[in-house]
């Protein structure tokens, strides 16, 4: 066997054990769908059944009346949009300032910024707690959108890093003719970073989206819940009275905006993934 | 010279106003919690009243506290998933790497799970775990095997866990492999072959030495988040578990804090988990340095 042949075969297993790997990790996505548009019986037949005699959408209409799922979904995006959108102007802002302009102590105050990323949330959990009570901010969303206005280190980091493939001399040069400094970030520099800033909001909001423990703490209220917790509460209680179905379709329902946006942007968020580790 | 040390002025000035929010955020919402973290851990904290000083108490009893010692030992039992996820990432971004076709749909595939929602994945699971009627069980049986209820089991809870947390990192895992495998000159590979090492040898001498840095990446990366795992837990066992055979040390910290209010108790806890991951990153990074050294 040639070499060519050789390789052709072996990319040929190798096509074949990726296949079955790839069906193994969309299967339980799968499965779930079908859970979603199956009746009672179909959802406890033995042998199992893939595909339903019957598609059963009315799961779908059932999920809005049965708990705050609009409000929750309602939530999340007063949540995630309002973090993301302003703290993605104080993060790209503070990134612009820590790679073009100088200031004594510059690199010291980003180390300290980087090393907060070693602590972990549980580890102030507690305190904050105690600090947005306090303020009378629990069970409200306020806790969950407040600490992200004020930027995202991860961010900082990574368009920063971006930042250095801007040449100096534009910024420069700009310094000189006497723009304001603003204006030098808004209309010279953040023209030149979208794509990546763009990358790194759309990860962001995807985080504070699937965001769980937060919102565990602070929301109490059914309708002040978020998403996650609102099919996290549906688990809970229909799943006594085994109507599967009907969670599936709520975790789905959870599942979409994330998915759609990932399947859209999938180029540039797997890049921007990918880019994270090699520099990270 | 007037005007250029009025421009440096300036320029610090608004150097110093744009990076002011997250210097705040960081003081207001980690520094200071992080304190009163240390603070609370040595008084008989509750939450709502008074806070008298105990001193090391709290510790004290927390070394001697039996669930402690389970969520501790069960974290670190969860942690088995770590070493499985990266040897099956770097296969799979092995095999990705020969340019094989359907390389992007494989991608988009192995990554849906890491995009997914933890909570519905959670859900999900939850109900593939079923005893009777769950999908893992269901397909057990195509090979005459009989699954155990495996969440509700205190045997099978924990490598349940760890088979869904393998299942949802892998894409991420992969996806930082490939992007290393990648940026590995094509003629290293030529310069071996012509000494005559191939396949496992190569693998070996290049591509293992050229990925350390992403394993050593996605190693502490793993423990750092592994230490913190709470919403699969709190989904799946709402109580922790059969004989608390599934909580974990935050579960546990979340548990005594918000559920008993006993906050200096669980502060003490918070404080040992966040010493422990300062530690563990401290430890990574001397061995990562000690090794790169070693390859110059």
């Amino acid at each position: 066997m040639s070499h060519s042949q050789k390789r052709r075969t072996a990319n040929f297993f190798i096509f074949i054990l990726l296949a079955i790997g790839a069906i193994f990790m969309i299967a339980p996505l799968l499965w779930m769908l079908t859970t979603s548009v199956k009746d009672q019986q179909d959802v406890f037949a033995l042998p199992p059944k893939w595909i339903p005699d019957i598609f059963h959408w009315d799961k779908y209409a059932e999920i809005w009346e049965k708990g705050p799922l609009l409000t929750g979904i309602t939530n999340s995006l007063i949540v995630a949009l309002s973090v993301t959108i302003v703290g993605t102007f104080t993060s790209s802002l503070a990134a612009f300032s820590f790679a073009k302009l100088k200031f004594p102590h510059k690199n010291k105050i980003f180390l300290l910024l980087l090393s907060a990323i070693m602590i972990p949330y549980p580890a102030v959990m507690i305190p904050q707690f105690i600090m947005f009570s306090e303020l009378g901010w629990v069970d409200t969303l306020l806790p969950l959108i407040v600490p992200g206005l004020f930027g995202n280190i991860v961010m900082i980091f990574f368009i920063r890093q971006y930042l250095v493939s801007v040449p100096n001399e534009i910024i420069e040069a700009a310094k000189i003719d006497g723009s304001s400094y603003f204006r030098l970030f808004s209309t010279i520099t953040f023209p030149l970073i979208k794509p990546a800033v763009a990358a790194q909001l759309i990860l962001w909001f995807m985080g504070i989206w699937n965001d769980y423990l937060a919102p565990i703490i602070y929301l109490n209220s059914p309708e002040n819940q978020t998403l996650q917790l609102v099919i996290a509460n549906y688990n809970a209680t229909y799943a006594i009275q085994t109507d599967y179905p009907l969670i599936m379709a709520a975790s789905i329902i959870a599942l979409l905006p994330v998915l759609i946006t990932f399947l859209v942007f999938q180029k540039q968020i797997i890049e921007s993934v990918a880019i994270s580790g090699v520099k990270g | 010279m007037e005007t250029k040390s009025n421009l440096y002025r300036k320029e610090r000035i608004y150097g110093y106003l744009f990076i002011l929010p997250p210097v705040l955020g960081l003081l207001i919402f980690t520094l200071f919690p992080v304190i009163y973290s240390f603070y609370g851990s040595l008084t008989d904290w509750d939450g709502l009243g008074q806070m008298s000083f105990v001193g090391l108490s709290n510790f004290k009893d927390l070394f001697s506290d039996d669930l402690f010692y389970k969520a501790a030992f069960n974290t670190i039992y969860l942690m088995i998933g770590i070493p499985i996820g990266l040897f099956l990432a770097l296969l799979l971004a092995l095999g990705l790497n020969r340019r094989i076709p359907g390389t992007t749909a494989f991608r988009v595939i192995y990554y849906v799970p890491v995009i997914s929602s933890l909570a519905a994945i959670s859900i999900l699971w939850n109900w593939a775990y079923n005893g009777d009627y769950g999908l893992v069980n269901q397909f057990l049986e195509l090979f005459g095997i009989k699954g155990p209820n495996w969440l509700a089991n205190k045997y099978t809870v924990k490598p349940a866990i760890i088979i869904m947390t393998v299942w949802k990192g892998l894409g991420y895992t992969m996806l930082l492999y490939l992007a290393a495998l990648q940026s590995i000159p094509r003629t290293y590979y030529e310069a071996a072959e012509l000494d005559g090492a191939t396949g496992f040898k190569s693998f070996r001498h290049i591509t293992w030495p050229m990925v350390k840095p992403v394993t050593f990446f996605i190693v502490v990366t793993s423990i750092i988040g592994g230490s913190q795992i709470f919403t699969e837990i709190n989904i799946m066992t709402s109580t922790g578990g059969t004989e608390y055979s599934s909580a974990s040390v935050v579960f546990y910290i979340w548990q005594k804090a918000f559920g008993n209010l006993q906050m200096g108790y669980a502060s003490a806890m918070a404080v040992v988990l966040g010493l422990f991951i300062f530690v563990i990153t401290l430890i990574q990074f001397k061995m990562n340095e000690k090794s790169s050294y070693e390859a110059d």
